[in-house]
């Protein structure tokens, strides 16, 4: 078989190994902690015999790999099970916020990707002169600021003074695309300039660290332009770090942004998971940490992934 | 692209060519050096000229200063630069890019590290062919496949599919004179082409490019330090030292009637005579030695036997790959041998490392290829030396730096250097300082991996010498591993031809060097550039078979 695919298939196989890991973890980790469902459901002041009576209903009494399997092969087959405070079905609640946080960080990523990496090569082009101080200085500023004064700022002017975009970013299941779209702007630039500046630094320090070999003087003594040699030289030799620490902040972006949706006041994962923890709802928080586990891994397999595609060595054997 | 209004100008002419750079000694302001100063050369269209001098003589500096370049934060700060009639060294960086790659074009000493490891060969060799709009890509693809049949590299039609990392070295530096020549351009510089590769592998790369030259008339700047390589591809040579021009004439003139001492002394480098030491009991016996590399089914090492006299010195040579730096490793308990007995003075040394004790660490020294790597840069010459004093021997205090002043006076360097760091020194008194450590355990046996194979040649001869006078002095014998032949017979008493992880043959000086020859020793020893003109097209009517690297 080639190597490629038999790597790529060890680090898939590693990564479903790392998730099922994980799942314990999140499973019996919340089976750890004092009180259960059943407590949770009928308050501190229910009766032993109500207590025993509902666990004896809920199957609590089974053995606890036996139902941590079972919560495993449900949410496999995906069954999530029935929200303790509502009765709903997991399932379809999360899977429409999950809809929903999706939908920003997508296009969060459109935007920030493309445009980190742009910033970047721009950056190692002029390294040391004004457009690389001025890119890395505007970044820098943008990280370090807190995501909620940010978001306030862009709210107090965008929004608040010259009104020019919704201050909630409010989003219901039938709504269109666009209305969708000019509703989330706000996070979104947000969003954006919290991701901005990792991505970008990493491309302009990988760039600068190609530029070093003697493969860039072959470049520039053939002629080629400065810009020429960095796209077509440089970064087909950065991708990998590159791609790590994109796949990180896509992640951060999916799992992360709990204060932005709070701000904004977008129905997403974050804020649903912060509720949930508040009432105790513990299916509900075992199932969205299930998901954040599955996006965190999947995406890093994704940067392993293209990190092994993008070395030639790897790709071609001799 | 010669100016036909002009009668028949020098393609390239260099007029009082000064060139500066700023250096940053540590501890003190930055100053400015004059790397090149008062240099004046001519290039006619079609001819070779060779640029010979030791490292640091600039000579790279003035040949990248054919197309305006300065690596790093070299400036060109006086004189002319005439490319085909007009000055170019203050030219706008914009004419600089139309140029470069255009009329003069540039082959590196390490294709290796010169080629984008994640590119196509095509793509890399017609990429300026291609930007500089000279052929579509069908006529420049055809050119590379051409030039790549005409430089004798293999499958001349697929080879461009390959990434860098699928070919040899020599195969990588054939293909970049190919992608040098692929431009057609006026002007090619050849900056050390074949330093890095195997002696038996560089005469085919020299052949090739030689060929190259003849059949496409390009005019050639070719750089290197090896006085012999250059006698075989030059018309004329300019000798450099320090950044000035010692001599300049044409390569009959240099070769046979040097004026200049300089000159002279570069001509007749490596002239030590050693005459071998007869029989005496061996310090270091392999026997039957097997060895390989943890992961592989490969074995580096078959059936290594070898016997090392005391007080003598055993010469290993072969090229890359042959196993004689696995065999240091085997012998120094690194890689512990697969199967196989060792021997060290009298008594038998276990394989591994770990379990040998310390007299057995403490009489089985090394140095190293790479002074440089081999020395803690922010520690000083005096306690460099001083560890192995103090390991081995528990000296401490006025001791101690009375024997570390002992030994920098054996290695003919003096106390001055005791409190000086690894940066202050040049390459030759780097490996020294290797050699007073190495000594300061007063070691049974030494083994030397490649130790001269950095070095300047007069400098390298220098290194040989002083390591003749301590084996005379304190009795010490040496594993010296080289892929060198010169500095073999200069200072070997045994040795020991190795090819591909077999000894081919092994005998003393005289057997091994005297005819009839096995064939590798045979293309081992015609492999080595002699310094005479026609060597090259003499040797290449009787070689019996092709290096391992083809």
């Amino acid at each position: 078989m080639h190597p490629v695919v038999t790597l790529v298939v060890q680090r898939i196989a590693l990564g479903l190994l790392l998730l099922l890991a994980v799942s314990a973890l999140i499973f019996f980790g919340v089976e750890a902690l004092p009180g259960d469902t059943a407590q949770a459901m009928l308050g501190q002041s229910a009766t032993p015999e109500a207590l025993a009576n509902l666990r004896e209903k809920m199957g609590l009494n089974d053995p606890l790999v036996g139902r941590y399997f079972h919560w495993l092969y449900g949410f496999v087959t995906g069954d999530l099970g029935v929200a303790m405070t509502n009765g709903m079905d997991i399932a379809k609640s999360v899977g429409q916020r999950f809809g929903n946080t999706i939908f920003l960080a997508f296009w969060a990523a459109l935007i920030s990707v493309p445009l980190a990496i742009l910033l970047g090569l721009l950056a190692a082009r002029y390294n040391g002169r004004w457009p690389d101080r001025l890119i890395s200085g505007v970044t820098l500023a943008t990280i370090s600021l807190p995501e909620f004064v940010a978001g306030y700022i862009v709210l107090y002017f965008l929004a608040v003074k010259w009104q020019i975009f919704p201050a909630m970013s409010m989003v219901f299941p039938g709504m269109g695309v666009f209305e969708r779209l000019s509703a989330i702007i706000l996070p979104v630039i947000v969003l954006v300039l919290v991701v901005l500046a990792h991505m970008m630094r990493m491309t302009r320090a990988a760039i600068l660290n190609v530029m070093q070999s003697a493969y860039i003087e072959t470049a520039e003594l053939k002629g080629l332009g400065p810009l020429t040699v960095i796209w077509r030289h440089a970064f087909p030799n950065a991708i990998a770090p590159v791609v790590n620490v994109v796949m990180l902040n896509l992640a951060y972006l999916v799992v992360g942004v709990v204060v932005v949706e709070v701000v904004f006041v977008y129905p997403g994962m974050g804020q649903f998971l912060v509720d949930h923890v508040t009432k105790r709802d513990l299916p509900v928080v075992q199932a969205c940490g299930m998901i954040f586990a599955a996006v965190y891994i999947g995406l890093n397999i994704l940067a392993d992934v293209v990190s092994i595609l993008a070395n030639p060595r790897l790709r071609h054997p001799k | 692209m010669l100016n036909s209004e002009k009668p028949t100008p020098d393609l390239l002419q260099i007029n009082n060519l000064r060139i500066e750079a700023t250096s940053y000694p540590p501890g003190e302001p930055p100053r400015d050096v004059v790397l090149v100063d008062d240099v004046s050369v001519s290039v006619k269209q079609g001819k070779v000229l060779g640029l010979i001098g030791e490292s640091g003589a600039g000579k790279s500096t003035i040949g990248l200063s054919a197309m305006a370049f300065g690596r790093g934060g070299v400036r060109l700060t006086g004189g002319q630069i005439l490319l085909n009639g007009r000055d170019i060294r203050t030219a706008s960086a914009r004419s600089l890019r139309a140029l470069r790659g255009h009329e003069v074009t540039y082959v590196a000493q390490s294709a290796a590290a010169a080629f984008n490891p994640a590119k196509r060969l095509m793509e890399q060799v017609i990429e300026t062919s291609l930007h500089h709009k000279l052929m579509t890509r069908p006529e420049a693809e055809a050119r590379a496949i051409e030039l790549f049949r005409k430089l004798g590299l293999p499958n001349p039609e697929s080879f461009g599919t390959r990434y860098p990392h699928q070919v040899s070295g020599g195969q990588l530096q054939r293909a970049m004179t190919a992608m040098a020549l692929c431009p057609q351009p006026d002007l090619v510089i050849f900056d050390e082409p074949t330093t890095a590769l195997d002696v038996t592998t560089q005469i085919d790369v020299l052949v090739a490019i030689k060929a190259a030259i003849r059949d496409t008339g390009v005019a050639a700047l070719y750089i290197t330090h090896d006085l012999a390589v250059v006698a075989q591809v030059a018309d004329d040579i300019l000798v450099l030292r320090g950044g000035k021009k010692v001599e300049y004439g044409s390569t009959d003139q240099i070769i046979n009637a040097p004026r200049e001492a300089y000159t002279q002394a570069l001509v007749s480098v490596r002239s030590i005579d050693h005459v071998e030491k007869s029989e005496a009991p061996s310090v270091l016996s392999v026997a039957n030695v097997t060895a390989r590399y943890k992961g592989t089914n490969f074995d580096v090492l078959k059936n290594v036997t070898l016997d090392l006299p005391a007080g003598q010195t055993l010469a290993v040579v072969g090229e890359s790959g042959s196993g004689k730096s696995t065999l240091a490793r085997v012998i120094t308990g690194l890689l512990p041998a697969a199967q196989g007995r060792l021997t060290f003075a009298g008594r038998t040394l276990s394989p591994d490392l770990a379990s040998r004790s310390k007299d057995d660490l403490r009489e089985l020294q090394m140095i190293y290829q790479m002074a440089d790597t081999a020395m803690n840069p922010r520690q000083t010459v005096g306690t460099i030396i001083g560890r192995p004093l103090e390991f081995y021997f528990g000296l401490k205090g006025e001791a101690k730096r009375a024997r570390i002043q002992e030994l920098l006076d054996e290695i003919e360097m003096g106390a001055g250097f005791i409190d000086r760091y690894p940066a202050e020194l040049s390459g030759g008194q780097k490996q020294r300082v290797c050699i007073a450590r190495a000594l300061a355990a007063k070691p049974k046996l030494i083994i030397c991996d490649e130790v001269t194979s950095a070095l300047d040649p007069l400098v390298a001869d220098g290194i040989l010498k002083l390591l003749l006078n301590l084996q005379a002095r304190e009795g010490v014998a040496y594993l010296f591993i080289t892929h060198d032949l010169a500095t073999v017979k200069a200072i070997a008493d045994k040795i020991a031809v190795m090819y591909r992880g077999e000894v081919v043959r092994y005998g003393s000086k005289t057997d091994v060097l005297t005819p009839p020859f096995d064939d590798y020793t045979d293309l081992l020893l015609s492999s080595v550039p002699e310094m005479q003109l026609g060597w090259l097209e003499q040797v290449l009517n009787h070689r019996k078979m092709e290096s391992a690297d083809n």
